[in-house]
């Protein structure tokens, strides 16, 4: 952490990082792949789209202050979106490049149909009606196949098409430059770069007017108002920004899966998608990537080595894995609170104000 | 409603030669069916301080809440250099130029005392006059200089109220509404809060102070409003209400 805080005041020192970090990343998905298998790919995959959740969370729970237990919701709205538009279902085959645009916009717009009502409300009455508003879509979702069929209720939307992007579908290995990527890679490196641009976004929105004025509410509602700060648009911006991250994940979500439901937008992933918020470090960005990655790789090491393990140890499966993980992720939440209540890596502000120093 | 001319002569205006920069008149305050604040008129001059004193309950922080905006006038009207303001949004009028320093210590407790101040500067973008400023604030408030990245909320009671003061003035505001600055203070940090406030008074900043402490508020402002279940009572120059026997029974304990 302090390695880290040092690059920042030395120019070269952090050039190179960001080459080293760059080489790895790019050379990451043909590690992993050839060492690992594509289960491990795909779980990369999936890593990168709850970073951007994360990243988008971090925004309204990190930023502005404003704890939202539904924020899956916009996930869901920008993967429905996806899938409406992109799929046989309707006969719809819109291209990407309007398809993801448009469900981060429609999920922004969700963040302020949310945020609307609920300007007056903090704390655990937010978390509340935010719970509420994350339940009633999926329930949309789920029931949106009468007297009209939009949604396929629980069954779901299926066949929906691979990210298509110029021509090249990222759903069969492509030919570059003598090089074939197979489309793991493919949807790997894409989910990268959008990862990359949320926050380089996030990174400029933190050191914005904006990012100052979401912090400050976060602070003090009152103390904001009186400072001049518009608080309802800044909190509705703060809604609408983080939906629309989520919508972007959505989006990616659906080309990738290639079928969605409305299972996989239950509470729990809301809870998980907090959880790397705070177990990372809330508000702070590296300290979220970093509670994205973890809790997507931490509960699969577990799900894959669990099973092994037990066999190799007592020659016969005790627990079942499945509850083994839950138990596990449950334990290794409470010893991080426990002991780093600012998170795994808070920033700077936090980690000062949680040791009770002054300076 | 009253013409403001009848209520403006209620208030001896005529006593004074500047113009008045506020002028409130009729105001009313409202908790649902519950009136806090029963159609108030008072004036602030330029330049001058003025107290609004009263026991707990009278309606002095409401009637503050409703000029600064975060409530919602029931009636009457506020009008601010000439200018109707009961229904401006609350952020515009940091632009105007009045500046509310909120009840109860509205510091950020997790920004440094800097970033406290640049906040103040929020609605301002001009950057050479801004690090002026902070100058100014950090030469009146000499103790927030030396701890100038220190976090908000380490600071003392009184020194967050003085940040809260300090930030405040960051808006170069023409009016500063003080919401009970000795609450919640140690007798020895009210003296130095309101030695800070009396130097900013005595630079010609229009002030609207209102305070338990009637003592303290008497002392610091030249006139003053006596505040009694959402009503003003009595009304003088600061002097003479300091003097008389009525407030000095009721809200000075003789």
């Amino acid at each position: 952490m302090t390695l880290f805080e040092s690059l920042r005041h030395n120019r070269r020192a952090a050039i190179g990082a960001m080459l080293f970090l760059g080489i790895l990343l790019a050379v990451l998905p043909f590690t992993v792949g050839s060492m690992m298998g594509n289960s491990w790919l795909r779980i990369l995959d999936f890593a990168l789209l709850y970073i951007m959740l994360a990243l988008g969370l971090n925004i309204v729970v990190g930023f502005a202050g404003l704890l939202d237990l539904g924020y899956i919701a916009f996930y869901a709205v920008g993967a429905y979106f996806y899938a409406l538009l992109a799929s046989p279902h309707f006969g719809l085959h819109l291209p990407v490049w309007l398809i993801i645009p448009g469900g981060a916009m429609l999920a922004g717009l969700f963040g302020i149909i949310l945020g609307a009502p609920t300007l007056r409300l903090r704390g655990d009455y937010l978390a509340i009606v935010t719970l509420g508003f994350g339940e009633i879509v999926r329930i949309f979702m789920n029931n949106l196949n009468a007297p009209i069929n939009i949604t396929n209720g629980p069954q779901g939307i299926s066949g929906i098409d691979p990210i298509n992007m110029g021509g090249v579908t990222l759903a069969k290995p492509i030919e570059f430059v003598g090089i074939t990527i197979p489309s793991l890679h493919a949807y790997y490196y894409l989910f990268l770069g959008l990862a990359l641009l949320i926050v380089f976004v996030s990174i400029r929105l933190e050191d914005s007017r904006i990012g100052r004025a979401w912090v400050a509410i976060r602070e003090d509602e009152i103390a904001a108002k009186a400072c001049g700060i518009n608080t309802r648009n800044i909190k509705l911006l703060a809604f609408a920004m983080g939906a629309s991250f989520g919508g972007v994940a959505g989006g990616l979500f659906a080309g990738f899966q290639g079928f969605v439901s409305p299972e996989s937008f239950s509470l729990m992933e809301s809870v998980m998608v907090l959880c790397m918020v705070v177990l990372g470090g809330m508000g702070n960005i590296p300290g979220v990537i970093l509670g994205g990655i973890l809790l997507t790789l931490l509960p699969e090491a577990f799900r894959h080595g669990a099973g092994p393990v037990q066999m190799a140890l007592f020659g016969k499966i005790l627990l079942d894995p499945e509850a083994l993980r839950m138990l596990a992720f449950g334990l290794a939440l409470i010893v991080v609170m426990l002991y780093r209540p600012a998170g795994l890596w808070p920033s700077s502000t936090r980690r000062r104000e949680f040791k009770g120093e002054g300076a | 409603m009253k013409p403001i001319s009848a209520a403006l002569s209620r208030d001896h205006l005529a006593m004074t030669n500047t113009s008045p920069l506020l002028i409130v008149e009729g105001l009313r305050v409202a908790y649902g069916g519950i009136q806090a604040v029963r159609g108030i008129t008072f004036h602030v001059n330029s330049g001058e301080m003025v107290a609004l004193i009263g026991a707990n309950g009278a309606g002095k922080t409401s009637t503050l809440k409703a000029l600064a905006r975060l409530l919602d006038a029931a009636g009457g009207s506020v009008r601010y250099a000439g200018k109707e303001i009961v229904g401006l949004p609350p952020h515009q009028l940091v632009g105007q130029g009045i500046a509310l320093v909120p009840e109860g210590r509205g510091v950020f407790p997790r920004m440094s005392i800097a970033e406290n101040l640049l906040m103040g500067a929020y609605c301002r973008s001009d950057k050479a006059e801004i690090a002026r400023d902070v100058d100014y604030v950090y030469g009146l408030l000499p103790r927030l200089k030396e701890r100038a990245q220190q976090l908000a909320g380490t600071l003392s009671g009184g020194e967050q109220q003085m940040l809260a003061i300090g930030r405040a003035l960051m808006s170069r505001p023409k009016l500063l509404l003080l919401d009970e600055p000795s609450m919640g203070l140690a007798p020895i940090m009210v003296q130095k809060v309101f030695e800070v406030i009396q130097t900013v008074a005595r630079e010609g900043m229009t002030t609207l102070l209102v305070e338990q402490n009637a003592k303290l508020a008497l002392e610091v402002s030249s006139r003053a409003y006596v505040m009694e279940s959402g009503e003003i009572t009595l009304t003088d120059d600061s002097v003479k209400l300091l003097a008389d026997p009525k407030v000095r029974a009721a809200y000075l304990g003789e």
